[in-house]
């Protein structure tokens, strides 16, 4: 099982750590998931986030025409500094996984999921040319500090990073070194993601919990993800489901929605002519029943028509809420379902999506 | 009142006269985290010792209550249903479960003390 470099950190704030994609990693500190979701919501709170892949791959135009065959975004279009979300796509339209891509100086930040990353790089690399240099970048820990008060207690920091917009990043000085950090995250608040070497992370993070920024774990992140309606790779997102069944279409480039040229395009070209079988949807159950995942979905007339991918409570909107797969004619917003929990069927809505909305700096 | 006692499922249970109360022990809270949702067994149902009677719920995960003895539910704590953070404030007080009409007192027999009980969650730290 592996660490991340601040596994001893954790470990004196009294986290409970459980496995995670190879990794011992904080499931939630002594406050619990229901406190350390609402800090982040109402203050600020720090995710140490390093078991995901920082993979940064150089080289010039052909580089990046390598990577357009595997990821579908328009990389003419990522401006420097520039962070976009998309995917790795199979050769079926599938989602290998999926990613945030930076443009930096000579080549591409690329954030992949831990479980993923592995086989992500096997797949990059089998696209790519000798040109192209590439590298997992294991020296570095990746911290997310999300929440209204991230920039106030950021900028106290690291002069200048409240001038970053949303999805942009740059270059910035931390204990002499070079460190890099966007404008991004993935709860559904303002906050940052900030890259920086393994050897002066503890460093970053005592000034962080100085400045009142509290340490959230695991738990926490999954009900802030799903109250945003933002998918987990492995729930609502495998190598069987396109983006345009997960009612992402918008994280794949117009221009590549339009002339394809890469993988899985056939099939994806299909469904977006002609629609989707089934598409990811939010669920809110109607009374306080919780609907987590594997649960059935059916019509208001019985006939099963899907299956939660994600369900929790979630603590922000003070109810039950989740996501999962139904058939098309069935996603209409909301229109009545029910969910099936312990032999019971139980009324739902299908929900609009994001369960909690907050605005992001623009 | 007679002693409370404690099954091996982390619940316990306390007899007073042919009816007892049932909730789950704060060792139980502990390892199960925020509690968000709570699910009791209907009034006037009959079951048997260890068969499931309740499910609590935390951010993370559903996980069943069993009855430590058999009888049937006369009553059902709703303020811990309309507020499930009532169990993990005080679990062995406010935040009982349901009390049962005991049909069978020797039940209670194999069921562990207090020190005792704190002795199995030493040993068996999961």
């Amino acid at each position: 099982m592996e660490k991340t470099a601040l596994y001893n950190f954790h470990k004196n704030l009294g986290a409970k750590f459980v496995p995670f994609a190879g990794y011992e990693m904080p499931i939630q500190y002594k406050d619990g998931i229901v406190k350390e979701h609402i800090n982040t919501r109402q203050s600020a709170g720090f995710f140490d986030v390093s078991h995901m892949g920082q993979f940064f791959v150089s080289g010039g135009r052909s580089t990046e025409l390598s990577l357009e065959k595997i990821i579908p975004l328009d990389f003419k279009e990522i401006k420097m500094n520039q962070s976009k979300y998309s995917f790795l796509i199979n050769d079926e339209g599938g989602v290998i996984d999926d990613l945030i891509i930076t443009r930096v100086e000579n080549g591409f930040n690329i954030i992949l999921n831990a479980a993923c990353k592995d086989n992500d790089i096997k797949e990059i690399a089998k696209c790519l040319n000798s040109e192209s240099k590439y590298e997992l970048r294991k020296d570095l820990s990746l911290i997310a500090l999300q929440g209204p008060k991230a920039e106030t207690i950021l900028e106290t920091i690291i002069k200048g990073v409240k001038e970053l917009k949303f999805m942009n990043g740059n270059y910035f000085k931390f204990l002499e070194k070079k460190i890099y950090i966007t404008r991004s995250g993935y709860t559904g608040e303002d906050g940052f993601e900030i890259s920086v070497p393994n050897v002066i992370v503890e460093n970053l993070i005592k000034l962080l919990t100085d400045k009142d920024a509290k340490p959230i774990g695991l738990g926490a992140r999954d009900t802030l993800r799903l109250e945003a309606g933002l998918c987990l790779y492995g729930h609502e997102l495998n190598q069987e489901i396109n983006p345009i069944q997960a009612n992402l279409k918008w994280a794949i480039s117009k221009k590549r929605r339009e002339t394809g040229g890469f993988k899985g395009w056939e099939n994806i070209k299909k469904d977006l002519q002609n629609g989707v079988s089934k598409i990811r949807v939010g669920v809110k159950p109607t009374g306080k029943i919780i609907a987590r995942e594997g649960t059935k979905i059916y019509s208001n007339t019985g006939e099963e028509i899907g299956i939660i991918t994600s369900g929790t409570y979630g603590p922000s909107v003070n109810s039950p809420v989740a996501m999962g797969y139904v058939k098309s004619k069935f996603s209409e917003i909301d229109n009545k379902i029910l969910i099936e929990v312990r032999g019971k069927k139980h009324e739902a809505k299908v929900s609009k999506l994001p369960f909690y909305k907050k605005s992001y700096v623009k | 009142m007679s002693e409370k006692k404690y099954s091996k499922k982390h619940e316990w249970i306390m007899l007073d006269g042919e009816s007892a109360t049932v909730g789950i022990s704060k060792h139980a809270t502990e390892m199960l985290g925020d509690i968000v949702f709570v699910e009791l067994p209907e009034k006037g149902k009959s079951l048997n010792k260890e068969e499931k009677a309740a499910v609590v719920e935390s951010t993370k995960a559903a996980s069943d209550v069993y009855t430590p003895v058999s009888g049937e539910i006369m009553e059902t704590n709703q303020p811990i249903v309309d507020d499930p953070s009532n169990v993990n404030k005080d679990p062995e007080n406010n935040g009982w479960f349901f009390k049962i009409k005991v049909k069978d007192k020797s039940e209670l027999d194999s069921l562990m003390s207090q020190p005792d009980y704190e002795k199995f969650v030493k040993d068996n730290p999961n």
